[in-house]
């Protein structure tokens, strides 16, 4: 199953990622054959077969909503390429 | 016997009678690492100071007679488990200089025990590969032939067990990154049962399928590590709000009663004839210890396992990978004209090669018009796959199996192939898919193409039991390791 060099830049962008003009020539390559192989996955029956997002099964596991103290902001920021008053500091996102 | 060579009981014992500190022992660690690592390559940081000081508190510890059985030994840390204020890179440049604000759940259990922390092991890039030379940094070296690869994702953590450059350490298992380079490097590696262990402050790859365990120089370490990290922890509502046994009680040295089955679908095309012959021989031996053995099981959608984990791993990944945005913490490329170019430079120049091709394929298997083919069916597979062990597990008390179809291979021969890669997990990845434990042991040595002077290289036999069976994985590891010398081999380095 070929994915074009198109679908290729297309997902890149839904995961807001650039690619170099290489990498999306090896990837168109690569994941071509990757999702060559899943097509096995076509051959098995699954008909009415439920799916499993989780292999434990688990209940929803629900607690009480009471505050309690966090991480003192300072060493939050510490590891933030840019900081300014308490706040993350982004580009414009609005121009 | 070198000190770096013994196992967590051996020096527990010693550190118990006095005839030996932790301060000593220690030393003798740091001073292997620094005569060995540069070939082996198995820390990303080694953390001497911190060792030293908690080895004099350990020291203090012990005298006070207040010791745990993980007291004061040396141990290395897979670097994408949180140690505070200490770099936990994930093999990755995205984190090369994160310092993490808090501690992982299973790093506070270990400092409550007494933990010595010599390094942070190096990995494959956010624990996608299955060789180490993933890693942003430099690849691992197998210490058993400095040629070929320790195996990976814990590539790092294997490699400095089976050096002695620690005595035990932790890793973590998305699809036998725990596993699969303990066979390769000859030690113990333990996939405990989805949520028997948090996963509070591991850095999250697929938060179905992670899971947290030891490696180990044998079977009572293992047993003696699980001790200390096993449990629920509310910080991880995954975690099983189930008791801890003593995992050490399952120490029997006999298989009365066991009953052992071997899936007939893990003996794989390509299968190295080395290893084949090991396993038969373990199961061989499994029965002599007592246990009756059927050679009859089958799984019989094994071989949809690869794929449906592919599908299923990477779309989880591209979830979680979406929070490296260049502005709370990590790699950050400012040069764009914009936020979100800036966002998009961050995540190509932060992000190697394999990562980025599992956020590719993670992405493109969730995007719209392919989720139904791909990943829903990936998950109906898993259900199918789930219920294969269950009824397996209804006739047998443990499964037993390879680990890797091969030995460790050569430094760069999978590198340019992805899918050949991937392959090399054919036998650990149906584990992850149904959340159920499993072991690696050592149980034999490939010979096929030895260079002169040398052993071969070593081969594990994976033994699986039903989720939170832990101990009956233990019981018949531990009686077939007794029963047997593989373990007590050391590389020469």
């Amino acid at each position: 199953m070929a994915i074009t060099r198109e679908e290729v830049q297309h997902v890149a962008i839904l995961f807001r990622m650039s690619l170099s003009e290489e990498d999306i020539t090896r990837f168109q390559q690569q994941l071509s054959q990757i999702l060559d192989y899943f097509q096995v996955l076509q051959q098995i029956d699954t008909e009415g077969v439920p799916p499993t997002s989780q292999p434990i099964s688990l209940e929803n596991v629900m607690r009480a909503d009471e505050p309690r103290p966090s991480y003192p902001t300072e060493d939050i920021l510490a590891n933030a390429p840019l900081s300014e008053r308490g706040f993350f500091r982004v580009r414009a996102v609005l121009e | 016997m070198e000190l770096y060579d013994l196992t967590i009981h051996e020096a527990a014992d010693r550190l118990a009678r006095r005839e030996l500190s932790s301060r000593e022992l220690t030393q003798a660690v740091l001073d292997r690492i620094r005569q060995v690592d540069e070939r082996v390559r198995a820390y990303v940081t080694v953390t001497e100071e911190l060792a030293l000081k908690q080895a004099e508190e350990a020291d203090k510890r012990i005298a006070s007679g207040n010791a745990a059985p993980l007291t004061g030994i040396p141990a290395a840390i897979k670097d994408l488990i949180c140690t505070k204020g200490i770099p936990t890179t994930c093999g990755s440049r995205m984190l090369e200089n994160f310092l993490p604000p808090y501690q992982a759940h299973v790093t506070e259990r270990l400092l409550d025990a007494g933990l010595v922390m010599v390094g942070k092991a190096n990995m494959d890039e956010f624990a996608m590969g299955s060789s180490t030379e993933n890693s942003a940094f430099y690849p691992t070296h197998n210490p058993w032939d400095l040629e070929r690869v320790p195996g990976g994702s814990s590539g790092g953590s294997a490699a400095t067990v089976a050096a002695s450059e620690c005595i035990y350490a932790l890793g973590s298992d998305t699809g036998g990154s725990i596993r699969q380079p303990a066979a390769l490097c000859g030690v113990v590696g333990f996939k405990p049962t989805y949520g028997r262990v948090s996963r509070f402050g591991l850095v999250a790859f697929a938060s179905s399928l992670d899971q947290i365990g030891p490696l180990t120089k044998d079977v009572t370490d293992c047993a003696l590590v699980m001790n200390v990290i096993a449990g629920h922890d509310k910080r991880d509502a995954t975690s099983a709000p189930l008791d801890v046994p003593d995992y050490t009680r399952s120490l029997i040295p006999d298989l009365k009663g066991i009953r052992v089955g071997v899936p007939q679908e893990y003996f794989v095309e390509g299968m190295d004839d080395d290893v084949r012959a090991s396993i038969e021989a373990a199961v061989n031996k499994m029965e002599e210890l007592g246990a009756e053995v059927d050679w009859e099981v089958s799984l019989p959608s094994t071989g949809y396992a690869l794929a449906c984990y592919y599908i299923i791993a990477p779309s989880e990944a591209m979830a979680n990978l979406a929070r490296y945005d260049g502005v709370k913490y990590g790699y950050s490329d400012m040069r764009g004209d914009s936020m979100w170019q800036n966002l998009e430079l961050t995540r190509q120049h932060g992000f190697g090669d394999e990562v980025k091709r599992r956020i590719m394929l993670g992405t493109y298997a969730l995007s719209a018009g392919y989720y139904d083919a791909y990943y829903l069916k990936a998950q109906k597979v898993r259900t199918l796959i789930r219920r294969e062990f269950d009824a397996a597990f209804q006739r047998c008390d443990v499964l037993v199996t390879a680990v890797s179809p091969t030995p460790a291979f050569k430094l760069g021969e999978k590198t340019a192939d992805p899918l050949q890669m991937y392959l090399s997990d054919v036998c650990t990845i149906p584990v992850n898919i149904a959340g159920i434990p499993a072991i690696s042991v050592p149980c034999g040595f490939a010979d096929a193409s030895p260079e002169p002077g040398r052993r071969g290289l070593p081969v594990g036999v994976q033994i699986m039991a039903k989720p939170f069976d832990e101990p009956a994985i233990l019981r018949v590891a531990y009686a077939y390791e007794q029963a047997t010398e593989w373990h007590k081999a050391r590389p020469k380095l």
